[in-house]
């Protein structure tokens, strides 16, 4: 009997709804510890992350004027079509934890082991491949909750003196660049991402750049959720290379980013007063990440909105 | 008048071709403040108002306030009802005004007030008048009246300069585009224009490139430069860049001119504008730093 030849997935960038390569041409290898090639990736450029900005832009009013159920639907959507695929995220993890796994120093063979202990940051033994895909479908369930829920805790009713209600409602804050750090890869994008997205604002996330093949496959739950085109863009290659584009980008609100080394972090820090963004870097122990009152706080929601006060006469 | 067919295919293959080529840095610096230079600034709108006009005049004035080194563009082009108004806030700046005129955008009304149409924007102080032909006469075949409407329409100009709109969306063929242009260029037209921005499709590479190749074929048989204005639909600083590749490798270098060479535009503007500042600033731009056009 003939041998079957494997398919082997092609993973590109996700841009308004389609799954282009970097225009540049360019592609980066993605090895485990072994040197072994697990994946190539695409190195996106500076001109695809401006196509990503013009696309999250394009997508960014009738986003934010969905209703916010509307919204919730989707981002649970989101988690439908990721738990299809919990098996193959979680491969693909498992694929990749050997690498994190020598960068500890510690000698595991057989995979069990191995994917029991991605320690690469800190030492989390919690975190096992399948632990992070629960974990992230968990989270996206979470925030699809926050969706119409998040404007009753962060807006209010203030009190005045005459006859008028003076409500302080959020609104979206824009464009977020999302930046996510080198692990928990998948888990990492997805609490960065769904805070922004819940509330109304469009997202260009930029993948991490040791495991960046779980981004692309996000792309997929993505394009298969109802997520309107551009809403949420993904790029993958080298986060030195986009970083201070992010920054200097005038169209970019807001950036969502979490442990990243320090250059980086203050790279982004300092390119924003320019372009008046909002900036948070985070900075999320290994074992908060599965921890949901840390990770799914409507206060994650909150740098991305912009609070909105309205005058109302009052019946009496 | 010789009749030119059009090898569609062929038309169509060309005018892609040039959208391949890639135009950098300096070049594409350069390339970009020609078409700053050759946009007709246009608003056709219900909607307009005198401050609307004004506000798109000083836009044409002064494209981008943090870069006074940037050319005008070409002209404003309004409706007649503005043309007082346009030709007031314009002053010497240098930047025409453009009336449309002859019962745009359908060209649908009878001879004699289409003609008063165009001697009223011309006595306003517009300095080029924009025409509708009547695609109705031309589809019907009677092109010999045609022509003679723009010939009448040419004498009522005086000394403005006379763009004759084929509407190309409306002609059905490249050879009917082909033999309106030049029936348009026989009847006195200085410009050829493609489109009044109100029908899809506008303007395309495809049938701008035979209006090019209608204007070339006239300049080798007489000598006389025609211009040729592309209108609706060009809306990306990179499409436009691709028109002048396209003007040059046809026409040649003459025609690389706000004289013979525009852009009917609103949006590109400020696209054009945004491309400049990132090769200025090495920033990309949002589009809250430029005013509106």
């Amino acid at each position: 009997m003939a041998t079957r030849l494997n398919i082997t997935k092609t993973h590109k960038l996700y841009i308004k709804g389609a799954f282009p390569r970097s225009e540049s041409g360019r592609s980066i290898v993605v090895n485990d510890a072994k040197g072994a090639v697990v994946a190539h990736v695409c190195r996106a450029s500076r001109k695809d992350l401006r196509e990503a900005v013009v696309a999250a832009r394009g997508a960014q009013c009738g986003w934010s004027r969905r209703p916010a159920y509307n919204r919730g639907q989707i981002l649970y959507r989101m988690a439908e079509m990721l738990e299809g695929k919990r098996t193959e995220f979680t491969e693909v993890i498992e694929a990749m934890a050997v690498k994190s796994v020598s960068r500890t120093g510690k000698k595991k063979t057989g995979k069990k082991k191995a994917s029991l202990a991605r320690t690469g940051n800190g030492g989390v033994k919690a975190l096992s491949p399948l632990r992070e895909v629960d974990a992230s479908i968990d989270r996206l369930v979470a925030f699809a909750g926050w969706a119409d829920k998040f404007s009753q805790v962060l807006g209010c009713n203030n009190a005045v003196n005459g006859p008028y209600y003076n409500f302080t409602v959020a609104e979206a804050t824009g464009v977020t660049a999302v930046v996510t750090p080198d692990e928990p890869a998948l888990l990492a994008m997805v609490s960065l991402i769904a805070p922004v997205v819940c509330s109304g604002g469009t997202v260009v996330a930029f993948a991490s750049e040791r495991e960046p093949m779980t981004a692309c496959m996000f792309g997929e739950v993505c394009a298969t959720s109802d997520v309107p085109a551009g809403v949420i863009n993904i790029l993958t290659g080298q986060r030195d290379e986009l970083v201070p584009q992010i920054a200097s980008h005038r169209d970019i609100d807001a950036i969502h980013a979490a442990n990243l080394p320090k250059a980086q972090g203050q790279a982004l820090r300092d390119g924003a007063p320019d372009s008046v963004k909002r900036v948070r870097v985070r900075e999320i122990a290994a074992s908060e990440w599965l921890d949901s009152d840390v990770c799914e706080s409507p206060w994650w929601i909150e740098p991305f909105v912009e609070m909105k006060t309205i005058w109302h006469p009052s019946a009496t | 008048m010789s009749k030119v067919t059009i090898d569609r295919v062929m038309a169509d293959r060309r005018a892609a071709s040039f959208s391949a080529r890639s135009i950098k840095t300096g070049s594409k610096g350069e390339g970009l403040k020609l078409v700053l230079s050759m946009v007709d600034l246009t608003t056709l709108e219900g909607q307009d108002t005198p401050e609307k006009v004004r506000s798109l005049c000083r836009k044409a004035m002064r494209p981008d306030s943090n870069d006074p080194s940037l050319p005008t563009a070409a002209a404003i082009c309004v409706y007649p009802e503005f043309v007082a108004v346009a030709k007031a806030e314009l002053g010497d700046s240098g930047v025409h005004v453009a009336s449309v005129a002859t019962g745009f955008p359908s060209g649908q009304y009878p001879l004699a007030v289409r003609l008063e149409d165009t001697k009223r924007a011309v006595e306003a102080g517009a300095d080029e008048i924009d025409m509708v032909i009547s695609r109705g006469l031309f589809l019907a075949g009677q092109r010999g009246r045609v022509f003679d409407e723009i010939a009448q329409i040419k004498e009522a100009c005086g000394s403005a300069h006379l763009k004759v709109i084929l509407e190309t969306g409306e002609l059905e063929t490249y050879d009917n585009v082909r033999a309106a242009s030049d029936l348009a260029i026989a009847a006195g037209a200085d410009f050829v224009k493609t489109s009044t921005g109100k029908v899809a499709p506008a303007a395309t590479m495809g049938v701008t490139l035979i209006l090019l190749e209608s204007v070339r074929d006239h300049f080798i048989k007489t000598g006389k430069h025609i211009g040729v204005k592309p209108a609706g639909g060009i809306r990306s600083a990179k499409v436009a860049v691709r028109y002048l590749v396209m003007v040059r490798e046809t026409v040649g270098d003459d025609w690389l001119t706000p004289e013979l060479f525009r852009f009917g535009a609103s949006t590109l503007l400020n696209d054009v504008l945004m491309q400049l500042a990132r090769l200025r600033t090495g920033q990309y731009m949002s589009r809250d730093d430029f005013s509106e056009a």
